[in-house]
């Protein structure tokens, strides 16, 4: 097999405002984000040759692109859970490393605000025997954190404190971003009392519901050059969808996600990485839910097994820590549009390593990352990409 | 001679003060959960009563309930289902009187007697609905009591039995009424209650050439604790003789009433010892039966009454009960309806809680699979069923949003002894209780009905605790 590592560069993002867009449709929302990464790359709309839409409910087909650009191109949905968008560039990135296309888009757009509840809509029409538990998102994560903390000793109290930090940090780094969902800083005192969604996950423990679209403009490395001196490089890919292990094995012990393990291995091989701690330097993750933080910590190996939490409380994961971590906001700050959050984590790393990222640029940034995993626990498909700069 | 074999029976978790009420009412009665209708307690109740027995060996169930969930369509055939009976045995539904069990009873004698079936389980249950002020909503009750009638290993010999046909409208429900119906008091007890079940009890006294001193027990239905003390002396028992009749802490338990007394005196029964067992609705039915050995319980009649969460709050009795619509949580699209063809092609899966074991590494698996989650084994497996297997609480979540009659919503993540895992709802829980790696017993409830599909299937429980039981 060969590796992806410098085959595949990004010339061009964009990203569109994420929220409670009630002002705009998917059609202005990816109007939005491939307008901005036309115009970034240098590029006429023109000149894409295909295209790959992740979502998770927004488009059937190619629809929620094709129509909206007037382009008469090969578009590919992907529908990967919360990995959608990632996996919609990792498609594309193939693309343009096997050579059938030069220059193509991979957009990620997702409009939940306009089905009229909070939470996320009903993703499977197929009708069955609805005997299953209903398992909205925060239950996972609860389950999950329920049995972290006795694995590891900790204390209903430190946990929750814990957690809260997390979002006291995500929600400073979305006071830093026009773009963000949720742009206002947040007291420690106010996450821990907000009201319980699923203990211990308050309110604050959970992303926001959002609208948004982001777009990538890929192609190989000796063609970026002609558009541009400071594109990105992807480094390494990995992906893995769950087997139903947390549904159907009494030994999986719910504090790691084995999609995040397999996905990890295959991207560090890819891009050359022992020991991500020390050689990555910033991470974009998948932070739905609080807890998923420790968790992704872990499982990435940025964090040894039961510590991750140790490095919360010395504020390591925070925009000025030794591993700055959704230095954006994340999707609890950022928001969460599902097929749309892979590509918003890519845009923010390119900035980053571009040094573009405002004032919340961070110094000496060699390789970012960028971590999904969603779908429902043991069903899940995890997502994690690592870009860099010509080395 | 068939005889009863076994005997067990079920009261909810729950019971209504009879104080919310606010007609100065004092005790309980046994109300079920939300999740809770007759075929799902006559199922426990089976479950009780099947004990160490081998539910292979049934060659049939009778249902009786005045409070089928289905007007068309059998629920015996459900409840063999989820009890794993075996699929060519005689399943019946009998309706529309209290009377049901007693003659279900009585024609699963027969059927033994005349070599038809070896063992017939008969389940009796009932969750009438009163009507919120009337009466009936400080005296009814819901349960079920099932018992197993045979040649084998008897218990109580049935040695006799009398039936009376007698048309009167003295309780009644149109097949269009959600409350039962009731003629002036006077005259259905004097004409109805207080003539015909005493007429078939000296039928069947006179046909034995006993006397109500020849009894050690008297089972028989009462549609109040005074009638059924009136009733009594007029049978001419003793107190001590009288199995008592449970008004004021479980209520007049309808279809399930005699048979669920019946099991209480079982458990009690000596060789030699006479019990007389009388039901009444549209006629009564008489039956004399003998002592002939002692059964294990599994659950006493006394440590079901005893484990019980006691509801105060009337409106939520109410809320159960669908009579008054409140909002259940937060705004969510509407539930799915469950797909008829789904739920056949996965009737062992849901409603026995079938999965399969790998043939080749022995991993026990919910739901069945094609491919081992453990070795890989492809379509190597043999049926496996977890319903009546010890499970632990691996973990929970406990999700305040999510709409439900009986907020928070638990999801639980059941470990099963000899392994396999299931993920199910929790209920008659108290959130508070919750530990890791606590016992929890499955029970098989309602989830919900949409579009007129009733949607069966397991969750768990904590353990009942048991106090003096």
């Amino acid at each position: 097999m060969q590796s992806i590592k410098d085959r595949v560069a990004i010339i061009g993002m964009g990203c569109a405002k994420f929220g409670e867009r009630w002002d705009a449709g998917r059609e202005e929302l990816v109007m939005e984000a491939c307008t901005e990464a036309f115009a970034d790359a240098r590029i006429k709309a023109e000149e894409i040759q295909a295209a790959w839409l992740g979502s998770f409910v927004t488009s059937q087909g190619g629809q929620a692109l094709a129509p909206t650009l007037k382009r008469r191109i090969p578009v590919t949905r992907v529908e990967n859970a919360c990995s959608s968008g990632t996996d919609a560039f990792r498609n594309a990135a193939y693309a343009v490393a096997s050579g059938v296309y030069d220059l193509v888009i991979a957009v990620g757009v997702e409009k939940l605000k306009d089905f009229g509840f909070s939470g996320l809509p009903p993703t499977d029409p197929r009708p069955t025997s609805v005997v299953d538990p209903e398992q909205p998102p925060p239950t996972y994560f609860a389950m999950m954190i329920n049995r972290y903390m006795r694995a590891y000793g900790i204390d209903y109290d430190r946990a929750k404190r814990a957690l809260a930090l997390v979002a006291v940090s995500s929600h400073h780094n979305g006071s830093l971003n026009p773009k963000a969902h949720f742009q206002r800083e947040v007291s420690l005192e106010t996450v821990l009392n907000a009201p319980m969604i699923c203990k211990p996950l308050g309110l604050y423990d959970c992303c926001g519901v959002s609208d948004g679209c982001a777009a990538a403009i890929l192609t190989r490395p000796e063609i970026a050059r002609r558009y541009r001196d400071d594109y990105v490089l992807v480094k390494g890919m990995g992906i893995c969808s769950g087997d139903a292990y947390a549904q159907l094995r009494s030994d999986w012990d719910f504090i790691h996600f084995e999609e995040n393990l397999v996905a990890a291995k295959q991207a560090f091989a890819e891009a050359g990485i022992a020991n991500p701690r020390e050689e990555i330097d910033m991470a974009e993750i998948h932070d739905c839910f609080t807890v998923n933080h420790l968790i992704t910590m872990e499982d990435l190996g940025i964090s040894p097994r039961g510590k991750s939490i140790e490095d919360i409380e010395a504020g390591f994961f925070k925009l000025d820590g030794g591993f700055p971590v959704n230095t954006d906001g994340g999707l609890k700050c950022f928001g969460h549009p599902i097929g749309a959050s892979g590509l918003r984590m890519i845009y923010e790393v390119y900035k980053q390593l571009q040094g573009r990222a405002g004032p919340r640029q961070l110094k000496k940034i060699r390789r970012g990352l960028t971590h999904n995993v969603g779908g429902g626990l043991g069903v899940s498909t995890a997502a994690i990409a690592i870009f860099g700069r010509e080395e | 001679m068939a005889g009863i074999v076994s005997a067990g029976a079920y009261i909810p978790l729950w019971r209504l003060d009879l104080g919310a009420l606010g007609s100065g009412g004092r005790g309980e009665r046994a109300i079920a959960n939300f999740d809770e209708d007759s075929l799902t307690m006559g199922v426990a109740a089976g479950i009780n009563c099947l004990g160490n027995i081998d539910r292979r060996t049934l060659d049939g169930l009778f249902f009786a309930t005045s409070t089928s969930p289905y007007k068309e369509k059998q629920i015996s055939v459900i409840a063999a289902k989820a009890l794993a009976l075996r699929d060519n045995i005689l399943t019946a539904d009998f309706a529309n009187s209290l009377r049901a069990g007693t003659t279900a009873l009585k024609l699963a004698a027969d059927a033994v007697d005349a070599g038809s079936a070896r063992q017939i389980m008969v389940i009796a249950a009932d969750s009438r609905l009163p009507m919120p002020g009337s009466d009936f909503d400080s005296l009814f009750g819901d349960g079920a009591a099932a018992v197993i009638v045979g040649r084998e290993n008897v218990c109580l010999n049935i040695k006799d039995s009398v039936s009376i046909a007698d048309e009167i409208l003295d309780l009644w429900r149109t097949d269009q009424d959600k409350y039962v119906r009731s003629w002036e008091g006077r005259f259905t007890l004097d004409e109805g209650y207080f003539r015909v079940l005493p007429a078939a009890v000296s039928k069947l006294l006179e046909r034995s050439n006993l006397t109500a001193k020849d009894f050690s027990k008297a089972v028989f239905y009462g549609p109040d604790d005074r009638r059924h003390r009136d009733m009594a002396r007029r049978l001419g028992l003793e107190p001590a003789q009288v199995q008592a009749p449970l008004f004021g802490a479980v209520g007049d338990t309808g279809t399930a009433f005699a048979l669920m007394l019946l099991a209480a005196a079982a458990e009690e029964v000596k060789p030699g010892d006479r019990v007389l067992l009388a039901n009444y609705g549209s006629g009564a039915d008489a039956l004399l039966l003998e002592g002939v050995g002692k059964f294990e319980t599994n659950h006493s009649i006394k440590a079901l009454v005893d484990s019980k969460r006691v509801l105060k709050d009337y409106v939520t009795y109410l809320r159960w009960r669908g009579l008054v619509e409140m909002v259940t949580g937060r705004r969510r699209p509407p539930t799915l309806s469950p797909s008829a063809s789904s739920l056949w092609r996965e009737r062992d899966k849901n409603l026995a809680l079938c999965g399969v074991r790998c043939l080749e590494c022995g991993t026990p698996q919910w739901p069945p699979q094609h491919v081992c989650c453990n070795c890989h084994a492809t379509e190597k497996f043999e049926p496996y069923r977890f319903s009546d297997k010890k499970a632990r609480l691996y973990t929970y979540s406990i999700d305040e949003m999510t709409p439900t009659l009986d907020p928070p919503y638990v999801i639980a993540v059941v470990d099963f002894e000899g392994g396999g895992r299931i993920w199910l709802n929790m209920t008659d829980k108290d959130e508070k209780e919750l530990r890791l790696e606590m016992p929890v017993a499955l029970t098989f409830r309602k989830l919900f009905t949409q579009d007129g599909i009733h949607d069966y299937f397991w969750k768990c429980m904590p353990e009942r605790t048991v106090k003096g039981g």
